[in-house]
This record gives structure tokens, C-alpha cells and sequence, in this order.
């Protein structure tokens, strides 16, 4: 728990480290170990030849870790390169070079048939319930794809074993025959859940599992994957936009922009004394339901939009937007480090970081 | 007077499964340089509520009054519509990519607009107006960018654009329907400053609709709670936030992560909202709530005023002392089910609400 992520930099590896932290979990207790993942996307251009004209540089050089049976969330805005994240670490799409240590084997880039086993181990839920589960096919041929497609169970058994998984997740097993239509959002995202759940995974990547529900379903269904993770030791990897919803599941937190990790660490230190200015801003722009918070918060409004990944501004990624700029942010790329005061677990890319009590919103009033 | 008074809005829809009763008998005011926040959950009838009022739902058997600046909007022909349309009431959507047309240039879309409302206006008078729109509402080289379509503006600035086209023609009031539900946090912020801004500006009405109680946290100065077509409670924000009375607006409230429940258990609205069509008796809220009385299950409580001041409206039949998030009014709608329902019941209650006290009041 102490050392949730693992910010190994990248000239030597995690296996030679010189100075063990003490706290750190031992290296089997790490179930995800991602190192110095990069992921491109090459752009064509031309007609009949067509030829690489750049990269969108959707992944750049991420390395993190999650232990056995804990929640690690993942933020960042649109095109930040999260769920292309999720993806290579799900196998679902090779990776440019790194490494995706899953428990304690390499499974980057192998090949489907050396894959398929793996992927019993990892599974997905994902964002939407309406587009993510056939609109043609029965509840329970849905739910029971894994047990066929691994020839884990059949027939009776295969049956008997979705009804228990549909009670599992909150679902009346006597539905077994329905279709998606006939489920509300909340119940489809249960379905989703299931599907999910249903070969005994290790990993589990929810990759914006809430975004497309109703707050009151939401939290039955941040509830339920709660549950599971307690009843079966599941470990997350907890892909979401909404601040709070990650503050409330995950022991750990990484902040992307623009394909990189700035700011990394333990829940507490991240939310409570972010030292990334970005960090500071998306937490400033979290809308607070709470009318006080609201009009007491000095909010950051960052200008502009994220650039393109396809050409990424030099430097730090963030210096055109970021309030407190200097020159060097421009031409010279900050390493995820610890920065002084903080602990080992909490890292942060950035030159200038926020200081404890800096006020972030008057300097930028003050510089613009 | 009101900008905008709403009495009794009632709109349904005739369909083959049977009548969808989307909106029942809703009525609210708005005014001058106001922001009304209507929250509700998918299928609370919100967004049906602000598309009647413009006329955007045909096929809808629509009862009522919606009196805009003297005239009842619910009684203009298309072609009156038209006139109050985008002229007098502007409408900005969730989704701006759907909204713009993605074949014409941006510019000219907002040109368009101010000339079907104004013939009088030359193409080069609207089109040197959409440049300054533009600029007003904070589009980097608006001269350029004016040319540009739609696809070349990224999900923040389309919504700039759809705001600058809300502004075109001046309008009294604004509705905004869920903006930002599709942008990012940080954009989210740039689009909510900015409605902030202009309104101040030019004292526009403004009705915000959303599923985010944030948004309406930060934007709102009286909330409406919608919930099976109807208002649930319509208070000042503050009331609405710190002590709510209904238990779905309790309910909501107490759904949402946040930073005083880190970690625990979120207490979510047990099932889910009821269909339309095949509504459940009495109060609309009684198969989820947790303090059913037994005139809930027969009899539709309707708002009443709970407050001395008349602001703080519920439709719920808990007495007017049970609003509030803190103990004692948990312990008195404690005692009201041990009223209705007897000792076990209660002590279900009390296990279930006061055993977890900490984390409510937090």
C-alpha cells in the first residue's frame, strides 16, 4: 500500500535498484508491472504510396505498478492517452517498446495463441453499456461467452454457473433469457460486470465503468465493484475523468497528460498536496457539489485546449498552458521524481513544482 | 414578474406501448439575469420540459402555460415560434458537434442565423458580427477562425461557438441543456466561467439543465430536483444542498463520492427511476425510498412550501422539520416510519441511516 507506484527511471531497471525502500512491497506482491510502455500511432499521408509522415504519440514512456488486490486510478482529460494505456497493458494492442510484466511473466507483444491463456487473467468493463454488449444476443449466451470461448464449462454447468454470477453482480438470475434492450443502463453495466468476472480474473480494467450512469446508479455500482474486489482480492486498474469517483476507489493515483504521467502517488499526498501545476488545475475544475466549496475555490481556468499528440509541445508537455512556465520548461523534459518534502511513493514531473500553500489561481491573475 | 412562468406543464407522449407521461404538471419561474439549475436523473423529464417550451416536440399533447414576456408560448404557431426562437429564447446543447452543421463554415452558420431572424442585415454586417461573437466568447484569431467548419475546431471551442451563436441575437433567456456534459474538466471550466460572465454582462436569463449536481453547485441560484416528470423539490441552492428535504434530493446528495467518504461505502438510491408509461401509485418515489409512509403508496404529494419563507418547496409528505442532512432530522424521519410502521421497521432504519451517522453529516 505504501508504494503503490513504482516510478522507476528508465536507465536501470527494477531489478537492480540501489536503494531498496524498505516499505516497498515485495516484487510479488506487484501483480501489474508496466515499464517504460511507449505507444505510437503512425499517421499516413500520400495516395497511392502511402508513407509515415509522424506519430501520434498516444503513450510516451509510462512505467507504474500495481500491487496485488489494490485499486490504482488513472486520470486524465480526453486524448490524454489513458485508455490507449489500458489497452496495451490488456494486450488488446501491441505496444511501440516497453515492457508489460503481469504477474511476474513478460506478456508484452505475445503472440494470440501464447495470449490467450493471459487473458483469462485480465479483463475488461467498459464505458458504455448500450455499445459494449450485443444488442442481439441473450443475457446469458453473453455472460457465458467466456465459459465457452475458454471451454471452462458447458451446457448445465455453464448455466448454472452464469445465474450465479448474475446474483452475484445484482442481477435477477430468472433474466437469464433477456436481452440487452431489456435492462436499464445501471443493470447493462451489471451484465457488463459479470461478463468480466466470470473466468475468476486477477486484473480487472474498468476503463470509465461509471461515466455513462446516472449518479444513483453510479454509486450501486462503484458499491458492487467494491464488493468484489474485497470477496475475490481483485486488483483494478481504474480508467475516469471524475476526480472523486477515483479519490473514492483507488489507494493509489497517476495523473496523465498528453501520453505521459506528471504526478503520481498515494491517494492522500496526490489530492491533498499535488505538487504538479496540472494536477492543481484539473482539481481546481472539478466541479464540487457542495455550493460553499464552489464559490470558495480560487479555480485555475487553464487557456486553450490539450495540443495534438501527433506534435506534442518540446519540453513538458503542459508548458503552453501551465500558469507558472519558465523558459527550460520548453526545452527541457522533467523526470518523474520525488520532489523535496514529499515522500518516495509521490512523484512529479515539473521544474517549478506547487509549493505547500502557493496560490496557484492569484499568480496566474497576476501574470495574465 | 417573472421572465418566464411555467404553470402546470403537463406533456405526454402517445405511443404503441402505451401513454409515456414525460412531464406532469410542472410549474417554475424565471428571472432576469437568474440561473434556474433543473437536475434530474435520464428519464426525469427535464430536457422534454425546456423542448416543449420551444416547440421541439411535436406529437407531444402538451396542457398548460408557459407565459414568456406576456405571451404563452404553448399557444404560437410554428411560425410565431420561430420568431421567439434562437431570437428571444436560445437554446445550447450537450452535443455541439451534432448541433453544428459539419458542411458550412462556422462563420457562416452564425451569419445565417442573425440574417433569418433580421433580413435587414447585409451578409458582410453578419458576418463581421459572427467574427466579433467569436472574439466574445474567447476563439484565438477570431477573423481566421470564423472560415474554419466545425471539424477543425476542437470539443471545447465548438461549444465557444455554439454559445456565440446563442448570443447572436441578444436573447432574454438562455437554455443551456447538460453543455458540458461532453468536455473535459479543465474545458468544463472555461465553458461554466464563461456563461458566468456573459451573463452578468447582459442579465440573460439563464435554465441550465444537468445530471451534475457540481455544475449546479457552482452556477445555479434556485435548483429544481426533477424526478418521474415532476419537481421533487424547488428550493434556493443552498437549501437544496444543506438541507434537503426530499429523500431523492437526500438521496442524490448522498450518492456522490466525495472527500468526507473517502473509502466507505457510498449509500446509493436503491433500484432504478420507473417507466413513463406504467408509473407506480402515489408518490413516484415510494418503490425507493426509505421512509415510506402509508399515504405515500395511495396519494401523490404535490410542492408545498416547508420553509416560513415560501422559497423551499417539497413534494414530500415528511413534515416540513425533516429537511437537513444532520441527526435530528434523520431521528425524526426515524420516528415517523416508527410511527407508520412499527419497531422493527425502525430499528431496520435507524441501523441502516444512524448507524453510519458519520459518514452522512460529514
Amino acid at each position: 500500500m505504501s508504494d503503490p507506484i513504482d516510478s522507476t527511471p528508465m536507465d536501470s531497471p527494477p531489478m537492480d535498484r540501489t536503494e531498496p525502500d524498505p516499505a516497498a512491497p515485495a516484487e510479488d506482491d506487484i501483480l501489474v508491472r508496466v515499464e517504460n510502455v511507449v505507444k505510437y500511432f503512425p499517421v499516413r499521408a500520400g495516395g497511392l504510396v502511402r508513407r509515415t509522415v509522424g506519430n501520434v504519440q498516444a503513450v510516451d514512456n509510462v512505467s507504474l505498478s500495481i500491487p496485488r488486490g489494490k485499486t490504482l486510478g488513472l486520470v486524465g482529460e480526453t486524448g490524454s492517452g489513458k485508455s490507449t494505456f489500458a489497452r496495451c497493458v490488456a494486450g488488446l494492442i501491441p505496444v511501440t517498446s516497453g515492457r508489460v510484466i503481469f504477474d511476474g511473466r513478460d506478456i508484452t507483444n505475445l503472440s494470440r495463441g501464447a495470449m490467450r491463456p493471459v487473458r483469462r487473467e485480465i479483463q475488461m468493463i467498459f464505458q458504455d453499456p448500450y455499445s459494449s454488449l450485443n444488442p442481439r444476443r441473450r443475457v446469458g449466451a453473453i455472460i457465458g461467452d467466456p465459459f465457452t470461448i475458454h471451454k471452462t464449462a458447458s451446457g448445465g454447468e455453464r448455466k448454472r454457473q452464469v445465474q450465479e454470477l448474475m446474483e452475484r453482480v445484482g442481477l435477477n438470475p430468472e433474466h437469464y433469457n433477456r436481452f440487452p434492450a431489456e435492462f436499464s443502463g445501471g443493470q447493462r453495466q451489471r451484465i457488463g460486470v459479470a461478463r468480466a468476472l466470470a473466468l475468476r480474473p486477477k486484473l480487472i480494467i474498468c476503463d470509465e465503468p461509471v461515466s455513462a450512469l446516472d449518479v444513483s446508479i453510479q454509486a450501486q455500482v462503484l458499491n458492487l465493484l467494491g464488493d468484489l474486489q474485497r470477496d475475490y482480492g481483485l486488483t483494478y486498474l481504474f480508467i475516469a475523468h471524475d476526480l472523486e469517483v477515483v479519490r473514492h476507489v483507488s489507494n493509489s493515483v497517476a495523473v496523465m497528460y498528453l501520453g505521459r504521467i506528471v504526478e503520481s502517488g498515494p491517494i492522500v499526498p496526490v489530492y491533498g498536496s499535488h505538487r504538479h501545476p496540472y494536477t492543481t488545475a484539473l482539481l481546481s475544475a472539478a466541479p464540487a457539489a457542495d455550493p460553499d466549496t464552489a464559490a470558495a475555490r480560487q479555480r485555475i481556468i487553464l487557456t486553450g485546449d490539450v495540443p495534438s499528440p501527433i506534435d506534442p509541445p518540446s519540453g513538458c508537455r503542459f508548458h503552453p498552458r501551465c500558469p507558472k512556465a519558465e523558459q527550460i520548461c520548453g526545452t527541457q523534459e522533467p523526470q518523474l521524481e520525488a520532489k523535496a518534502g514529499d515522500a518516495a511513493t509521490h512523484v512529479t514531473a515539473c521544474h517549478f513544482p506547487v509549493e505547500a500553500g502557493e496560490n496557484l489561481a492569484a499568480a496566474q491573475a497576476g501574470a495574465n | 414578474m417573472s421572465l418566464l412562468e411555467v404553470t402546470d406543464l403537463t406533456v405526454s407522449f402517445p405511443t404503441v406501448d402505451g401513454v409515456v407521461r414525460a412531464v406532469r404538471g410542472v410549474s417554475f419561474g424565471v428571472e432576469p439575469g437568474r440561473t434556474l439549475g433543473i437536475v434530474g436523473e435520464s428519464g426525469s423529464g427535464k430536457t422534454v420540459l425546456t423542448q416543449t417550451l420551444l416547440g421541439l416536440t411535436p406529437g407531444a399533447q402538451v396542457s398548460g402555460r408557459a407565459v414568456f414576456e406576456g405571451t404563452d408560448l404553448l399557444t404560437l404557431t410554428e411560425d410565431q415560434m420561430r420568431q421567439v426562437r434562437g431570437a428571444r429564447i436560445s437554446v445550447i446543447f450537450q452535443d455541439p458537434l451534432t448541433s453544428l452543421h459539419p458542411l458550412y463554415k462556422i462563420g457562416w452558420q452564425i451569419s445565417e442565423m442573425i440574417r433569418a431572424h433580421d433580413k435587414s442585415v447585409s451578409k458582410q454586417q453578419a458576418h463581421d458580427r459572427a467574427v466579433e461573437l467569436l472574439g466574445h466568447v474567447g476563439i484565438p484569431r477570431p477573423d481566421r477562425r470564423v472560415d474554419d467548419y466545425p471539424h477543425q475546431f476542437s470539443g471545447g471551442m465548438r461549444q465557444r461557438a455554439m454559445i456565440a451563436m446563442a448570443l447572436a441575437l441578444s436573447p432574454r433567456m438562455i437554455i443551456a441543456d447538460e453543455p458540458t456534459t461532453a468536455l473535459d474538466a479543465t474545458v468544463q471550466a472555461q465553458i461554466i466561467d464563461l456563461l458566468l460572465r456573459l451573463q452578468q454582462e447582459s442579465q440573460t436569463a439563464l435554465i441550465m439543465i444537468t445530471h451534475d449536481l457540481g455544475v449546479v453547485a457552482d452556477i445555479a441560484d434556485e435548483v429544481m430536483v426533477m424526478y418521474a416528470g415532476r419537481a421533487a423539490e424547488k428550493a434556493p441552492k443552498r437549501d437544496v444542498f444543506y438541507a434537503p428535504h426530499h429523500p431523492y434530493t437526500k438521496g442524490l446528495l448522498e450518492s456522490i463520492p466525495s472527500s468526507s467518504a473517502s473509502g466507505e461505502r457510498l449509500r446509493p438510491i436503491p433500484g432504478s427511476p420507473p417507466s413513463l408509461i406504467n408509473l407506480p401509485s402515489g408518490c413516484k418515489f415510494h418503490p425507493r425510498c426509505g421512509y415510506v409512509l402509508d399515504r405515500c403508496l395511495t396519494e401523490e404529494p404535490t410542492l408545498r412550501p416547508i420553509g416560513p419563507d415560501g422559497l423551499h418547496n417539497s413534494a414530500c409528505w415528511l413534515p416540513d422539520q425533516a429537511a437537513g442532512l444532520n441527526e435530528q432530522a434523520e431521528k425524526l424521519r426515524a420516528e415517523m416510519v416508527r410511527e407508520e410502521r412499527g419497531e422493527a421497521a425502525a430499528e431496520v432504519f435507524e441501523a441502516e441511516t444512524l448507524g453510519s451517522e458519520g459518514s452522512v453529516a460529514g
